[in-house]
């Protein structure tokens, strides 16, 4: 038994239904008008994603998808879309119209079917140990990585989050008159 | 499982994040559509590292740094919509021309 040419396993199974999830939430997302349908595709993409780096093996990555993308930005954005809309709709104004909206629609296809067809006339190399390619915890091994090997990185990361965060409350801020 | 269904699955999302980006009027929305594509660099750099010769961890620890970045960008981003929210009173990408030449 064969499913699009692999075989059928409980980790194939998992990609193609997750595959399935983020894809039809994405499509949703683009199409949906209501803002709490939106947001609930939104949840349906980072959850899905966060799925799929837990196939990868990534479980930590993982994690950190589900508290990051699927909790704060997730509300983040429902609040502001509430924040800044009176009524339920996403919408107010017109779309683009039909023509750019479709002409946009060949262009995107065309770059992504280039990138498919690239993908899939690549012969890349194949790891004789993808299945279980890390043999301790991939905690140890990020912490590792991050604290000797990506030292200086880690610490301008946590310089740009706290200059993101006086920024973001100073730019948000109510001026006074 | 191969590499190619995980790359195929991130230029799928990217291409639908694309899409929404260039097409939505909503700022939102636009910031949304964004999020979708760093998400999809993110399944590449993760499948990457699972799928090498010799698998190692930096792939995951670029996309732990990824998230951090757009982290900050959301927050920056929805500062900014905030604040011309407040001075416009409209969250329309055309609206947003002050500092258009």
């Amino acid at each position: 038994m064969m499913l699009f040419g692999f075989p059928i396993t409980g980790e194939t199974v998992a990609f193609f239904m997750l595959a399935l999830i983020i894809i039809t939430s994405g499509v949703f997302l683009m199409t949906l008008r209501n803002v709490m349908h939106m947001a609930l595709a939104l949840g349906g993409v980072f959850l899905g994603v966060a799925g799929i780096f837990v196939i990868l093996g990534a479980d930590f990555v993982g994690v950190v998808q589900v508290m990051i993308y699927a909790g704060a930005i997730t509300i983040l954005m429902v609040f502001s879309l509430m924040l800044t809309h009176s009524g339920n709709k996403a919408e107010e104004g017109p779309e683009v119209g039909a023509v750019r909206g479709i002409a946009t629609f060949v262009g995107v296809a065309i770059v992504v079917g280039a990138i498919l067809l690239v993908i899939r006339h690549t012969s890349w190399p194949v790891s004789p140990t993808a299945m279980q390619p890390y043999h301790q915890s991939t905690v140890l091994l990020i912490a590792d990585a991050l604290f000797h090997t990506y030292t200086i990185q880690f610490e301008l990361v946590s310089a740009i989050l706290t200059t993101a965060l006086v920024g973001a409350v100073i730019i948000a801020r109510k001026e006074e008159q | 499982m191969a590499l190619q269904p995980f790359l195929a699955l991130g230029a799928i999302l990217f291409g639908i994040g694309l899409f929404g980006a260039l097409t939505k009027r909503n700022l939102i929305i636009v910031l949304i559509s964004i999020e979708m594509m760093l998400n999809a660099a993110n399944i590449n750099l993760v499948a990457f590292s699972h799928f090498a010769l010799k698998p190692n961890i930096d792939g995951q620890v670029y996309a732990l740094f990824n998230i951090a970045i757009a982290a900050a960008e959301v927050a920056v981003g929805l500062a900014i919509l905030l604040s011309f929210f407040r001075a416009r009173s409209s969250s329309d990408v055309r609206d947003v021309n002050l500092m258009k030449w």
